[in-house]
């Protein structure tokens, strides 16, 4: 194990200077234009994201709400495709620090090979991976000794029905923090928080796991970040972000006023 | 060489659970349940008395003679089409309503291509009084009217998915949102033998009834138990894999598997996924698939609507890949005249799934005592207005 390059992951360092309200924005790669991934890592910045999501386009996004699968197909229909992706990322590393997560399904990571895959993030400088359909398993013995080569964290998601057991195999086996899934379901699907979310949420909490934990799914506004920064380190906001982007005509001033309508002052 | 699921869930390199946590509990508590709930005797008998009471198995096997003479050899036809519901589905979902039953599930969800596993899911729920919502693709709809109807009469809910190519790999999709969405309440029951460890190995078991009986009623009618050939279509491959089942280990037992090519494997319409495929990851198994570079998966195409799936089953890609199982395709030309060679000869019309394996008889040389049984996954009634639109009858 790299002790050095993991000291160096931007991720660390965000839980290390902010320990709440830390806000992960998720996006689709090529969406709503095809050049816009880059100006977007900018203004997201700009606008104080904490950490930013970029969703790497998939045709069978199965864990995904309707309005990601609508950013899914239209990225694709832009002609987005990983190997675009590192292109536009290329030299981003001299306009940002904001840490950088790749999301996406496993397919096209197999695709364009596993190895050159953690090359080119590691070349670009992606900090993490959330590949939600790639077992614990597989990572273990297939993935993990080449996402550690080359300073990759991979985040693991953890849901309401996850056993407590396995959620401390997961904190055990992960670095950079614990995805916690707000409620069974796929992305954008349910508003608000309700109680039996608040029962898990404090459950997870009273568990002192030793990676930091962001609620993600459902949190749309400042109210529901709020409501789960009380319970995390942070959140992640992904469907209402993509709406946002769909409808903007002004990139740069929307997604500003996004941003401070969800922090709100906090 | 074993052709059985091992231990962590694969055949060869072929196979696993790639899913989402949030379907990470259900499936880890099937995968720790179903061999002990299957091998029960409760199970067993109740499996049994209502294959045989109620679907009307055994399923005879049938020597048909004047296709025999056609293509020179002894063929024999597997009459899953005679079935309840009108094809092999149904083994597969009997066994898995009584799964779900026993893991305390209340309602049941179900993806369909053709609909025939639609109309077998819906069929089974009615029997065991359970709420079923079918998904099915908005095209699949429109082409197997029939099915759609035949699933509400049966009181299933059925949900088009609009996304995509608007077929099987589609509907697939809907259904495990679904499922993710109601993880606690609700049994998945997937119609073929894809999908994560263990549906593949547990789909395949409750479809291996149809091997189980062709050992018999084969060493009855030819006094012994292994054929030369066993022919199978494949969209999924659960009728394939039933038919192979108990003859994975007999190496001189050819087993032959044939495709769906659409409109021919070089054109942009096609099905025929081992001839086009490579390594994959879809709907929770890496299997071989057809796929862009960039790993975007391809619509496929084809006449029938149950043929009509990007991938294969795990167990299939790794047959195909040790050279076990030998993999054609046919036409959408080849599979119609092939079915109504067999209605002409024989007085069946076949389900247009099944008319390409026998479309398969076309491109093997048979020695005239070989001994060959085809898989007659289904019948045609679905499909009348598939073949009225083709004409040439
Ligand atoms: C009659 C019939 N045969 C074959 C199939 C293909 O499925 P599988 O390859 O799983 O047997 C279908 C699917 O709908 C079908 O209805």
């Amino acid at each position: 194990m790299n002790t050095i390059i993991e000291k160096s992951n931007r991720l660390d360092k965000v839980f290390e200077e902010k320990k709440d309200h830390v806000l992960s924005v998720y996006f689709s790669a090529g969406f709503p234009g095809l050049n816009d991934t880059a100006v977007i890592l900018e203004y997201l910045q700009e606008a104080g994201a904490d950490i930013i999501e970029i969703g790497i386009p998939f045709s069978d996004p199965i864990a995904d709400g309707p309005t990601i699968q609508q950013s899914n197909q239209q990225s694709l229909d832009n002609g987005m495709s990983l190997k675009l992706l590192f292109s536009q990322l290329q030299g981003i590393r001299s306009k940002i620090d904001t840490p950088i997560i790749l999301m996406g399904y496993v397919n096209p990571v197999l695709q364009y090979g596993i190895e050159d895959f953690c090359k080119d993030c590691q070349k670009v400088g992606v900090d993490g991976l959330i590949l939600p359909d790639l077992p614990m398993q597989e990572y273990m013995e297939e993935y993990k000794t080449l996402f550690d080569q080359y300073g990759l964290y991979n985040i693991f998601l953890i849901t309401p029905q996850t056993s407590e057991q396995r959620i401390k195999e997961i904190d055990a086996n992960t670095n950079g923090f614990i995805y916690m899934v707000s409620s069974a379901s796929t992305t954008g699907a349910k508003s608000g928080i309700a109680t039996e979310q608040i029962e898990y949420f404090e459950r997870v909490k009273t568990m002192q796991l030793k990676n930091p934990t962001m609620i993600g799914f459902g949190i749309s506004n400042h109210e529901t970040f709020a409501k789960a920064c009380d319970y995390a380190s942070g959140a992640i906001i992904g469907s209402a972000f993509i709406k946002l982007l769909s409808e903007s005509t002004d990139l740069k001033t929307d997604i500003n006023k996004f941003i401070k309508s969800i922090r709100n002052n906090d | 060489m074993t052709y059985n699921v091992d231990e962590k869930g694969y055949y060869g390199s072929f196979g696993g659970a790639y899913i989402p946590e949030m379907l990470y509990p259900n499936v880890e508590e099937l995968r720790q349940q179903y061999l002990k709930i299957i091998e029960e005797d409760s199970f067993q008998e109740e499996f049994n008395e209502l294959l045989s009471d109620y679907v009307g198995r055994p399923t005879p096997l049938y020597f048909a003679k004047r296709l025999s003479e056609k293509y020179g050899a002894k063929i024999f036809l597997k009459r899953e089409d005679l079935n309840h519901t009108g094809a092999h589905k149904v083994n597969n979902t009997i066994g898995q309503i009584l799964l779900a039953k026993r893991l305390g599930k209340q309602k049941i969800i179900a993806e369909t291509g053709a609909g025939q596993h639609g109309v077998a899911t819906a069929t089974v729920c009615a029997l065991m009084g359970m709420e079923c919502i079918v998904y099915m693709g908005a095209l699949d709809m429109e082409r197997q009217q029939p099915n759609v109807e035949r699933m509400r009469i049966l009181g299933t809910k059925v949900v088009p998915a609009h996304s995509g190519n608007k077929t099987l790999k589609d509907a697939t999709n809907e259904a495990m949102r679904h499922w993710i969405n109601h993880p606690v309440d609700t049994h998945y029951i997937i119609g073929s033998v894809v999908g994560p460890h263990p549906y593949p190995d547990m789909v395949a078991r409750f479809q291996s009834v149809i091997s189980e009986e062709m050992k018999a009623q084969l060493l009855e009618k030819t006094g012994g138990e292994d054929p030369d050939y066993i022919i199978a279509c494949v969209g999924g491959g659960s009728n394939a894999a039933g038919a192979f089942y108990h003859y994975l280990d007999k190496k001189d037992v050819k087993l032959i598997a044939v495709e769906a090519a659409g409109k021919g494997v070089d054109t942009d319409e096609s099905a025929a996924t081992t001839a086009l495929g490579n390594p994959g990851v879809l709907h929770g198994s890496k299997t071989l698939l057809m796929q862009t570079e960039d790993g975007q998966v391809i619509e496929p195409y084809s006449i029938s609507a149950g043929l009509d799936y990007p991938g294969i089953g795990p167990v299939h890609a790794h047959l195909f890949e040790s050279g076990r199982a030998h993999f054609y395709s046919a036409t959408d030309s080849e599979a119609m005249e092939a079915g109504l060679l067999l209605s002409k000869l024989e007085g069946i019309i076949p389900a247009i799934e099944s008319a390409h394996a026998l479309a398969g008889l076309e491109f093997i040389e048979f020695k005239s005592d070989d001994v060959v049984v085809l898989n007659l996954s289904g019948r045609g009634d679905k499909d009348l207005g598939t073949y009225i639109k083709w004409g040439g009858y």
